[in-house]
């Protein structure tokens, strides 16, 4: 099935990216491309294949993650705050929503 | 560090050179670490608290993170002194460093050309002499074409021998610290710094760290080396496949034992890399929003909008379009036909090299098709640029070890590298190989640009 403009269009929305037409005009092409040759997937029979989640090797997957539930240190409301680019008040500010 | 500054015109290898801090932590360090004093350039996506971590990225720009990576930890607890952050493709996305917001690094051997990507300033540096040790993180091979490319060693541990924290994500399932060197006795021992369990990040093993050091010296007898006869076919560049070759030869000399072997589905690797590697980026980068940290676009006075124009104005070309695929594919509709169908393939891919280590210690394949090629040659081309990427993508996948080891010049005086690629935590194995190749055919040429 061909990707249309409009495919593209909807796919930057889903990502939240603005796009321009410009931008809209080069990926339609290239992603295009780039889905077919993905395709060449499916010249394998993969009907009794377990589909690999993540990358862990088998002592990865043995290793036990968990830890106590205790409460731990923080950044802390000013280290938290100081890359922000709009912080107000203790918070991170944004523009408004509705 | 002043070979680092003097440089930077030429190779454009670093985004922040600290001289005061590492000056003053070198004065400070304690003299009895495994790394005293020894000066290390670390990639732009790996967090150095007091030092930007702009992942070559607008959208973080001079974004100074509050704490350290684990592996950073670990290295200023050694006495390594950071000298520096090195420029890279945004967000490890690339294997030119073209994508850099911040302009290209160039090749020290030729500055007309690529020096490989993404971890191309850490290459760089370490080629150029500026460093004798680089960290970098490595995707799809971001650490070892880029060595390959520059003429130094670059090592891609197993999957969760190293910590993730602190290490930008951008494939959580594949993404990888390593390490750049131009002696294997340095990467022995960076790697025996680093490695390890990590309570900040899951995904490490909880395997015991050997003295890769230990281990270096000794004969081959008795080592049975892998050759995959059908990837030094089409695609590879003739001085690359009889560089590869030749090394082949050198291995067989020095006592190993030469098998073939086969992955009969490592030809589709690059096709399933760009789909997990997508998706998970278009997850993991959902954070760059402009609220908690880096840069915020202006004249945006409603929020969702906000975050389209931040994202558009933030990102890439190159970021986009794969945060584009990754939403493709994982997208209604899709995901069972791309997303579950690659991470089918991608356990085929990892059974093949279960099988093949059945009967081989370690594979040899070449780690990049040609040598560095030309700044701009495939920019605007992005399927021939991830196919640069053919023979480095399916360590990734398997969550195997790579280490990429330099073995001479082409006619025009590029550097050519192998790549040797071992079972779940066989660095020992990988580092003793690529040891032995360079005592017996020591890769002595130095890059036109030196410190």
């Amino acid at each position: 099935m061909p990707i249309t403009e409009a495919d593209i269009a909807k796919v930057a929305q889903l990502a939240h990216l603005e796009l321009g037409e410009e931008e809209l005009k080069t990926f339609v092409p290239q992603i295009t491309e780039i889905v077919n040759y993905v395709e060449q997937l499916n010249e394998l029979d993969t009907a009794n294949v377990e589909p690999a989640l993540g990358g862990l090797t088998p002592e990865g997957e043995k290793t036990d993650s968990s830890r106590p539930d205790e409460i731990e240190g923080s950044l802390g409301q000013k280290l938290a705050l100081a890359e922000a680019p709009d912080p107000a008040a203790g918070h991170f500010r944004v523009p408004k929503v509705l | 560090m002043s070979a680092a500054e003097r440089l930077n015109d030429q190779l454009n290898a670093f985004l922040e050179i600290d001289r005061d801090g590492a000056l003053g932590r070198a004065g400070a360090e304690k003299s009895d670490g495994v790394l005293a004093g020894i000066p290390v350039a670390v990639k732009d996506n790996i967090c150095v608290r007091g030092m930007q971590t702009s992942c070559g990225s607008r959208i973080l720009g001079d974004y100074h993170p509050p704490y350290n990576a684990t592996v950073i930890e670990r290295l200023l607890e050694a006495g390594a002194v950071i000298i520096g952050k090195t420029n890279c493709d945004e967000f490890a996305m690339g294997s030119s460093n073209e994508n850099s917001a911040f302009g290209p690094v160039k090749n020290p051997w030729d500055t007309t050309r690529v020096p490989g990507g993404s971890s191309g300033g850490s290459a760089a540096a370490v080629a150029a002499g500026i460093v004798p040790v680089a960290l970098g993180s490595d995707t799809g091979g971001s650490v070892r074409q880029p060595a390959s490319l520059c003429g130094v060693l670059g090592l891609k541990p197993t999957y969760g021998r190293n910590s993730r924290y602190g290490l930008v994500a951008f494939a959580s399932s594949l993404d990888q610290v390593g390490v750049f060197a131009r002696e294997v006795k340095d990467v022995a021992r960076v790697l025996g710094v680093i490695a390890g369990r990590d309570r900040h990040d899951s995904t490490t093993a909880d395997v015991p760290v050997p003295d890769y050091t230990a281990t270096l010296d000794g004969d081959l007898k008795g080592a049975r080396i892998g050759f995959p006869r059908a990837l030094f076919g089409k695609g590879l560049d003739e001085e690359v496949g009889t560089a590869v070759k030749n090394v082949v030869d050198v291995y067989r000399e020095l006592g190993a034992e030469i098998v073939d072997v086969e992955l009969p589905n490592a030809g589709y690797a690059i096709a399933v890399y760009y789909i997990i590697a997508t998706a998970e980026a278009s997850s993991n980068l959902a954070r760059f929003d402009g609220v908690r940290y880096g840069f915020r676009a202006e004249d945006a006075p409603e929020l969702r909008q906000m975050y389209r124009k931040t994202r558009e104005e933030g990102f890439g070309a190159e970021v986009k379009r794969r945060v584009m695929l990754g939403t493709y594919v994982l997208s209604a509709g899709y995901y069972d036909a791309y997303y579950r169908k690659a991470q089918q393939v991608r356990t085929l891919i990892k059974n093949d090299f279960l099988n093949a280590f059945k009967n081989c210690d370690a594979i040899i394949t070449p780690t990049a098709p040609t040598p560095a090629f030309a700044l701009g040659e495939k920019v605007d081309d992005p399927l021939a640029m991830y196919l640069n990427d053919i023979y480095t993508v399916t360590a990734n996948l398997a969550g195997i070890p790579g280490l990429s080891v330099p073995c001479g010049l082409s006619s025009a005086r590029l550097p050519i590298g192998f790549q040797l690629l071992g079972p779940y935590w066989s660095e020992p194995t990988l580092l003793k190989l690529g040891h032995s190749y360079l005592q017996a055919r020591p890769f002595t040429d130095r890059p036109p640009v030196f410190a």
